[in-house]
């Protein structure tokens, strides 16, 4: 790992200061992406700004029919969260699925869907249940955010600050996991919410991405069989020593239906 | 550039130099010559390195030293209470839960921290606990047979 300077901003705009006057900055959250990148040496910072001390990015709420989630929260934090269990229960079993304990108990939310890893757990969570990203200068909708591969709306500086996410009528998250990293080879978020139907996959594309077909065919019948039968084209899915484009368009049809079957209980 | 950090190690304040971009197992091993927590993989995913800070346990090499400043460090030197293995401990010897050994200040580290929020983990529980923690030798079997003993020792004894 390189040399940089690092800095631990208690507020926001002290966040926002200190990037704007380093050459080279990178916010730093839970760590588990950044820091293995920057031993690998491809990342190579001037400046880590840690954002886990600024407690507005802290903490779990519940606004009406919303889970409310900041941004520096854990994602064991979240797993455990008698709220977020009670009021959307897929995320908390989401949130759990994520890596191992030790990985759960320092990566965060923000650092997560900042960095938009193909294969994170949490973009499927995000799309799935339309929630909406917000930032210290703008709301975001979930469709939006996720532009490309290891790319977001975000602009250069720009922070996560909290995830709003709906309350579905229901939803369910099944993944395929790498058996060595836990990440997922394919992850199928399945919600009905009061604005239809959802069906997001991380995993098997450059960024998540929706199935309309499987979104129509559960509108019309929300059963594990309506999705049996659609197989999604595998031209654009990632092809991989982990998994096949083939095998992981396969895989995105088996974990719907799954997805299905774990939401209706 | 050399800064000094300060942290509660064991239960001792322990302060030393090292740079900004000095990892935490680093500074454990190499700083302050704690050398039970391992190295493996640095990559985040064996579980070698595992210790808690504040109570929570972590991979000690995807973690900074600097991060660690003012917060409250266990490594596997802390946990036995003098010549007196900790139940946990104990049981890895009696269940032959250790090979090569290397693995096995993480596997206990974590382990702690499961019986810490679960004191009666089932053996499913056990092995999904364990999905970030690696041996190379044992198989799990043993690891998993020590880990139930503890539980059953630990609950007997409190």
């Amino acid at each position: 790992m390189y040399a940089f300077s690092f800095h631990k901003p208690e507020t926001l705009e002290e966040a926002k200061r200190l990037f704007g006057e380093s050459d080279d900055p990178r916010y730093l959250s839970g760590g588990h992406t950044l820091l293995p990148s920057m031993k690998l040496r491809l990342a190579a910072p001037s400046d880590l700004i840690e954002l886990n001390a600024i407690e507005s990015l802290k903490g779990i709420a519940l606004e009406g029919d919303n889970v409310v989630i900041g941004a520096a929260t854990r994602h064991g934090e979240v797993a455990q969260s008698r709220d977020v269990q009670s009021v959307i229960p897929a995320l908390a079993d989401l949130a759990g699925m994520i890596g191992d304990f030790q990985v759960r108990n320092r990566g965060t939310l923000g650092g997560s869907i900042a960095n938009a890893d193909p294969a994170a757990d949490y973009p499927a969570a995000v799309v799935g249940l339309n929630a909406t990203v917000r930032t210290d200068r703008r709301e975001i909708a979930a469709d939006d955010y996720f532009t490309d591969l290891f790319e977001t709306a975000l602009e250069d500086g720009e922070i996560v600050t909290s995830v709003s996410f709906p309350k579905p009528v229901r939803a369910a998250y099944m993944k395929f996991p790498n058996p060595a990293s836990r990440y997922a080879i394919v992850g199928v978020f399945v919600a009905e919410t009061t604005t239809g139907m959802r069906v997001a996959v991380t995993g098997a594309g450059a960024s998540v991405f929706r199935v309309p077909e499987m979104e129509s065919a559960l509108a019309a019948n929300f059963a594990p069989n309506a999705v049996a039968d659609i197989l999604i084209s595998d031209d654009d899915l990632n092809s991989d020593i982990h998994a096949a484009n083939d095998y992981r368009a396969h895989l995105v049809t088996v974990m719907a239906k799954r997805a299905v079957e774990k939401a209706l209980g | 550039m050399t800064i000094t950090v300060t942290m509660t190690v064991n239960g001792e304040e322990r302060s030393g130099t090292c740079e900004e971009r000095t990892l935490l197992v680093t500074f454990l091993r190499e700083t302050l010559r704690l050398t039970g927590t391992h190295v493996g993989c640095d990559t985040s995913q064996c579980g070698a390195c595992v210790v808690h800070v504040d109570g929570d346990s972590v991979k000690s090499c995807t973690m900074l030293a600097v991060q660690a400043e003012g917060r409250d460090i266990t490594t596997i030197e802390g946990v036995a209470d003098g010549d007196t293995l900790h139940p946990i401990q104990q049981a890895f010897h009696e269940n032959h839960g250790l090979q090569c050994g290397y693995c096995t200040p993480g596997m206990i580290m974590s382990a702690l921290d499961l019986i810490k929020h679960n004191p009666d983990p089932s053996e499913r529980e056990i092995r999904e606990h364990l999905e970030g923690n690696l041996c190379r030798c044992t198989g799990y079997h043993n690891i998993v047979k020590s880990i139930r003993a503890a539980a059953d020792k630990m609950a007997a004894g409190s």
